[in-house]
């Protein structure tokens, strides 16, 4: 038997949580640079299931965690992403990406509009690379900083609101995709109602030297179990959310992905961001191909890369992410597909190890979201 | 003791005359996590000492199982189909995936027994 996941391992960093993952058994795994826990001893199936039964903790410290500040902050950082920042009401939260000259995805983030400052979520591979982006962008017209004394737990699930709301009350009057600032038994925290599980849920930011403790208090409630990114990533998949550097990359479009809801009208009319013209082009006369949803037949899995063919057995796209969904019960994909073949119904082959696995496109997510409801 | 062999791949087998049902170890299913799906060889098909066999799927990530011994494929463990967690919950056991009819039965031989493989797989962690 071998693998085909094996990773090497060099100067791996760790996150101020790494103690508590090994005392709880975890499996940690080299991910992003970091030693990162993939599964407590309870596996990736009971956590990712508790998590939309209950409420799953997760460590996410590995994400960069960038603030920029100064007037015109807002407007210096519509210059390089296409989502409606100046527009962003204080004390809110929005997703958008980071594009190329090309109209592809360097990195898609979390901004949050913090009293003035804006806090930005980055992936963890990708935090150095956007760091350089701000400050070549911005030419020094406004500060940026990288947190690096910053640890983010999410906390995701139907109970995660209660079990926070014990330790930070205002938790629960929180809407979704709105921040505040909160005490956590004694730490001071950011908390932001938002997350990658499709769940209701919150992450909260906290320094590095308070995030045990507040581990320890939300590990501590009765609804809240312990996840690792392996139930990150099917809770995700299911959710129908994108995963930078497999669903979407320096070669794929905001609008190619699906991600023109987070663009806002103003941006879409106007530009004025890296790549606009592919975008505002694909806007009005349609991507060539599609980000969509994949359900196989069986209970085979096919994996990122796997082909995609026609029913008549022609080259149509490529899986981008794939696994079984715990939810679901079964196999679930997504990838690009020829825009022309990208209709909901539409049924396809998936060629798993050389056989020709019957699928069709479905509307995303797999699971239907269960965000707050303001 | 017990009487199965074991493999570097972490397969494990037992042998009843000149067929050997074949599996994955414990400490296997353990590494891969929840198992959600099992590829198993087709019946009649002939696998060489050492050839992929068939692939156990877990949340993460696929995996090939090679056959330790060279034979036919007389029975596969169809019950997998539809609980490949079988495996997880009884690696030894339930969750066997195929028998072979040895081309030769001293092949297995070479094999680890019981203590020998738990001293290989201490070496490991």
């Amino acid at each position: 038997m071998s693998g085909t996941d094996e990773a090497q391992s060099e100067a791996i960093k760790t996150t101020p949580l790494h103690g508590r993952h090994v005392a709880l058994g975890a499996k940690m795994v080299p991910f992003a640079g970091y030693s990162m826990a993939l599964q407590y001893p309870t596996g990736i199936l009971a956590e990712h299931l508790h998590c939309r039964q209950s409420a799953a903790l997760f460590d996410i410290s590995h994400m960069g965690q960038i603030s920029i500040w100064g007037d015109g902050a807002a407007h210096a950082l519509e210059w390089l992403v296409p989502g409606d920042i100046i527009g962003l009401a204080r004390g809110a939260l929005r997703y958008t990406q980071f594009t190329n000259a090309e109209g592809g995805i360097e990195d898609d983030l979390m901004v949050t509009n913090a009293h003035g400052r804006l806090m930005l979520v980055v992936n963890a591979a990708r935090k150095e690379a956007d760091l350089d982006l701000l400050e070549i962008g911005f030419r020094g017209a406004v500060d940026v900083a990288l947190h690096d004394n910053k640890a983010l737990i999410a906390v995701q699930g139907p109970e995660a609101q209660a079990a926070l709301a014990r330790h930070a009350p205002a938790a629960a009057d929180l809407a979704f995709m709105h921040a505040g600032a909160m005490n956590i038994g004694g730490a001071d925290a950011v908390v932001t109602r938002s997350g990658y599980s499709g769940e209701d849920g919150f992450e909260i930011s906290v320094y590095d030297d308070a995030a045990g403790h507040v581990w320890d208090l939300l590990l501590a409630e009765p609804e809240v179990a312990p996840a690792g990114l392996g139930a990150r990533d099917s809770l995700r998949l299911e959710a129908g959310l994108c995963l930078h550097g497999h669903d979407i990359d320096d070669t794929t479009s905001p609008v190619e992905a699906g991600l023109l809801w987070s663009m806002g009208k103003r941006r879409r009319q106007d530009g004025g961001f890296p790549g606009e013209d592919r975008v505002l082009d694909e806007i009005a006369n349609g991507p060539k191909r599609r980000r969509v949803g994949i359900l196989p037949e069986g209970r085979a899995p096919a994996r990122e890369n796997t082909e995609i063919v026609s029913a008549a057995g022609e080259p149509l796209g490529i899986v981008t992410s794939g696994g079984f969904g715990p939810s679901v019960g079964g196999p679930v994909a997504m990838g690009y597909v020829d825009a022309a073949h990208a209709e909901a119904g539409t049924a396809l082959g998936l060629m798993v190890r050389g056989r020709n696995i019957p699928a069709s496109i479905v509307k995303l997510p797999f699971i239907a979201h269960r965000y707050h409801k303001n | 003791m017990s009487d199965l062999k074991f493999s570097q791949n972490h397969e494990w087998l037992r042998l009843e005359g000149d067929t050997a049902t074949i599996g994955i170890s414990d400490y296997a299913q353990e590494q891969l996590g929840d198992i959600v799906y099992v590829e198993l060889p087709e019946i009649g098909q002939q696998i060489a000492a050492g050839g992929q066999a068939a692939v156990v799927e877990s949340v993460k990530a696929a995996s090939e199982v090679y056959s330790p011994v060279g034979g036919q494929v007389v029975e596969v463990n169809s019950a997998l189909e539809d609980d490949p967690a079988l495996v997880n919950s009884d690696a030894t056991g339930e969750g066997w995936f195929f028998k072979l009819k040895l081309d030769d039965v001293a092949e297995s031989e070479a094999m680890m027994d019981e203590s020998a493989y738990k001293e290989f797989t201490d070496g490991l962690d």
